[in-house]
């Protein structure tokens, strides 16, 4: 069973120029070293500060298999902390999120802690006279992660002591969130309602790279798109409005031609994040919605409004497992929950400011594309299944990634290429292999 | 019209869904319907709150049409699905204002290849009658666990 453990060439060589080990995706091994070093040794993203408006609300979280807490202090301070009872283990929060008021309160023996983690007491506290208490990592709380950053609210956190700072890390690629964030005028986002939760049995990078997969939406969702724009066609006669129906502004560019996505590009960054619809994209035609061009141009000035809402990036993939759609203010987190099953939740952001129909296109592109009751999703979680069913045949061991595939090319750079390479998913792979084995070799040499 | 009448539609609309008979299912639908599945407890707005389907004529024909296709791969093997209907309850019957309100608890199952998920929850429906024929205005649909991580529902509960 220990192919990989402490055994980074190993998996180092799952990775070739043009094409993976199906193990990255089917092997429970591979999976249980991304929960233990590719999760802690990257940024993950955790939620958003609108979140937890008010001293004492939480949410609760995961990195890789940990369970997380953050909550709101009552100097307005934001805490990621280890989200179990230092006492016996037991989870601080089960909840999604809430308010928990001045302090926690663990149920099982009543150890309370401050909203910021430390202890605030513990009952029949003479027990523990004289047993050097003070000294033990029990009375200092719930442990906290240390590496957090709050980017324009969106909190991010990397639980191992070594890796990449924040800045290194994410680069431009933060592009998109600024984008996202532009779109209001006031220059604020906003969680407002519950993620939609969709549970997929495949191994999470299927999701992943299908995000900047530019060759599949034609042929997969022939079945959605093409039937969406084909009754549309018949039906608009009886339709009392001849108007395109914003259903089917967002279904029918789903069947552009390979030639649209080849054109609009795709943007590579380094350590594997990257973008599709550099220079346009699917969300690029909706009608546009009255009176929000006047907001932003007397916020931002006319040419900076129009830079930022003519900006309709695709996907913007945040390696290892979120996408942001600044466009239509989406955020899919793809979590991994083992090796072949995986649960995918997707938010949408109200642009504080904005008409609010914003928010309802927002609400509505999430049912129509990433809800279980999406024609969408059913046609692309059949490919996924299909997939992880597929691997399991021995008649050949690896995934082609090779689309546009150019010997000269380089790791870990920022570049604009043609929009139906499979270069992402080679960018996501190369910086897989990186932060996996990131932490690999020191362990070895403890092991010794 | 008598209660009975309402009670036998509701059960009628089970029996096209569990026969696969969707075209006469769609025809069950008033042109300006609505079939609603929220994803909150007790919601009240259906486009600036998040539900997870809330689909016109033009949406539901697409499904339809959709399962039907040549390239409908998640469709290949077909889904079936099973419902079993609580007596609807008569909340509203109001032949003057031509609205008739049911509330029908029920269990819905959908399957597909070696695949089988059950659902629970309540089934409200709007009812008005169209050239003496009862047709749906909305169709409600709540699960007892709105808001849990589902897979796949291919048809309709």
């Amino acid at each position: 069973m220990n192919k990989y453990e402490n055994n980074k060439k190993a998996v180092q060589k799952l990775v070739l120029d043009k094409s993976v080990h199906r193990d990255v995706y089917i092997n429970e091994e591979i999976f249980k070293l991304e929960m233990e070093q590719l999760f802690p040794n990257v940024w993950i993203f955790i939620g958003h500060a609108s979140q937890i408006k008010t001293p004492g609300d939480f949410i609760t979280s995961k990195i890789g298999n940990q369970p997380i807490l953050v909550s709101r202090h009552r100097d307005n301070s934001i805490h990621v902390l280890y989200n179990r009872c230092p006492h016996k283990g037991v989870k601080i929060a089960s909840e999604p999120c809430g308010n928990t008021g001045k302090f926690f309160r663990c149920p099982y023996h009543a150890w309370s802690f401050k909203t910021d983690g430390s202890l605030l007491a513990v009952p029949l506290k003479k027990g523990y006279e004289g047993t050097g208490f003070a000294d033990t990592a029990a009375s200092k709380g719930l442990s906290k992660v240390e590496n957090v950053k709050i980017y324009k609210d969106f909190i991010f956190a990397r639980l191992s002591k070594n890796g990449p700072s924040f800045e290194d890390y994410f680069g431009d690629s933060l592009s998109t969130i600024d984008n996202m964030v532009d779109r209001s005028p006031n220059g604020a986002l906003e969680i407002v309602s519950s993620p939609i939760r969709y549970m997929h049995t495949c191994n999470w990078k299927m999701l992943v790279e299908n995000q900047t997969d530019t060759c599949h939406p034609m042929v997969a969702h022939e079945s959605s798109a093409g039937t969406a724009v084909k009754v549309w066609e018949r039906e608009k006669v009886n339709s009392v409005s001849k108007d395109t129906p914003i259903a089917v502004q967002f279904y029918a560019p789903f069947m552009s031609p390979y030639e649209f996505y080849e054109s609009t590009g795709i943007r590579i960054w380094p350590n594997g994040h990257g973008h599709t619809g550099v220079t346009g994209s699917i969300h690029q035609d909706y009608t546009d919605v009255d009176g929000y061009m006047e907001q932003m141009v007397e916020k931002h000035g006319d040419e900076k409004a129009k830079q930022i809402i003519n900006d309709v990036r695709h996907n913007t993939v945040y390696f290892p497992n979120i996408m942001v759609k600044g466009a239509v203010q989406i955020l899919r987190n793809f979590i991994p929950i083992s090796v072949d099953k995986t649960l995918v939740e997707s938010w949408c952001f109200r642009l504080v400011g904005a008409p609010q129909k914003f928010f309802e296109r927002s609400l509505m592109y999430n049912r129509f594309i990433n809800a279980p009751t999406s024609i969408v999703g059913h046609d692309d979680l059949e490919m996924y299944e299909r997939a992880q069913e597929g691997l399991k045949s021995d008649g050949n061991e690896w995934v082609n990634l090779q689309r546009l595939y150019d010997e000269d090319e380089k790791h870990d750079v920022t570049e604009i290429i043609n929009g139906t390479s499979e270069r992402q998913m080679r960018n996501q792979f190369n910086a897989w292999s990186k932060y996996m084995t990131l932490n690999m070799s020191e362990k070895l040499e403890a092991a010794e | 019209m008598k209660q009975e009448t309402i009670i036998d539609f509701i059960y009628e609309e089970a029996f096209l869904l569990d026969t696969m008979q969707w075209s006469k299912w769609l025809e069950l639908y008033d042109k300006d319907a609505r079939y609603w599945m929220p994803m909150e407890w007790n919601q009240t707005d259906p486009m600036m709150q998040q539900s997870l389907m809330y689909e016109d004529m033009l949406l539901l024909t697409i499904r339809v049409e959709r399962l039907s296709g040549e390239r409908t791969f998640s469709q290949k093997p077909k889904s079936r699905c099973h419902h079993i209907l609580q007596t609807p309850k008569i909340l509203e019957f109001n032949e003057e204002k031509d609205l008739f309100k049911t509330w029908t608890p029920f269990t819905y199952t959908e399957t597909r290849g070696d695949i089988l998920e059950r659902f629970s929850g309540w089934a409200s429906h709007d009812l008005k009658l169209v050239n003496n024929n009862i047709k749906i205005s909305l169709k409600r649909i709540d699960l007892i666990n709105f808001d849990a991580p589902f897979s796949n529902i291919q048809l309709f509960m």
